[in-house]
């Protein structure tokens, strides 16, 4: 399934990098410390994370991610737009929280571990 | 640590691929852009994927630990077919207590910083679970110097 797809489903705002919404989802991960995310998150994930900043970004490339989710209505900073566009990062929007997300994706067959 | 390496500190002068790159201190705009360059280069010399796993966490980490703590840094990358090194250093205040700050959970980041995800004490811990060999010196007041080396097969699981 691909990030747009998930987009979709969930009713979700692309804030931005929707160059990449093609990108296909093989899991899910949440988490807000940005080294944990580093450390356990599977390849061709959709991150649930509260972080809105800048590095965020740099995080989902070097993890090959899929796309962010940003949730409880945070919205990006600025920077984090701006890189998301160069890098082609999806960042998507919910009023929701990580665990409601979570169920959501997990319901979509976004598994934890890498499909 | 370069004692496994035929040649010594004088093959990484003689490494295929050579780049350095300027970190500086607390330019969070910028963080992260080093390791994802780095992660360019290795995928365009061809490792596998665990590889280069391998080698962008430990990049990140060792990054953001001169970004977050360190003073004026170099990312110093050296790349042959069969290992990748990483030496980057600054010349910020050093470490204290090296066994401490290498334990898991363990941080002195500010909470500005861990406001925003950082400083979960997981850095130091990161680079030594990817790294297959990893050496860290520092001197308080002159700085410190994160050592890395990653073997290219894919089967290799770092040093654990």
């Amino acid at each position: 399934m691909s990030i747009d797809e998930i987009r979709k489903k969930l009713g979700l705002e692309l804030a931005a990098g929707g160059g990449g919404l093609h990108r296909e989802v093989l899991s899910g991960y949440c988490g807000d410390l940005l080294s944990d995310v580093m450390a356990n998150c599977g390849k061709g994930a959709v991150w649930v994370t509260i972080q809105g900043h800048q590095n965020i970004v740099a995080v989902a490339v070097l993890r090959e991610m899929a796309g962010i989710i940003l949730a409880n209505g945070r919205r990006p900073d600025p920077e984090t737009v701006t890189k998301a566009e160069q890098e082609g990062i999806p960042v998507l929007c919910s009023p929701l929280g990580a665990y409601e997300l979570a169920g959501r994706l997990n319901a979509l067959g976004v598994g934890g571990m890498e499909q | 640590m370069y004692g496994l390496v035929p040649g010594g500190r004088e093959w990484i002068e003689m490494a295929h691929l050579l780049k350095t790159f300027s970190i500086t201190p607390r330019d969070f705009v910028r963080a992260g852009e080093i390791s994802i360059a780095i992660q360019g280069i290795l995928k365009s010399v061809g490792f596998g994927q665990d590889v280069i796993r391998r080698a962008s966490v430990c990049a990140y980490e060792s990054e953001m630990n001169v970004v977050m703590h360190g003073g004026k840094g170099t990312f110093f990358l050296a790349v042959e077919p069969e290992m990748i090194v990483m030496e980057v250093a600054d010349d910020g205040p050093g470490i204290q207590d090296i066994d401490l700050a290498m334990q898991e959970g363990y941080s002195t980041a500010s909470p500005e910083y861990r406001e925003i995800g950082f400083g979960a004490g997981m850095g130091l811990p990161n680079i030594k679970k990817n790294a297959d060999e990893m050496e860290i010196t520092s001197e308080k007041g002159k700085g410190t110097r994160v050592k890395i080396l990653i073997r290219a097969e894919e089967e290799s699981g770092g040093a654990g």
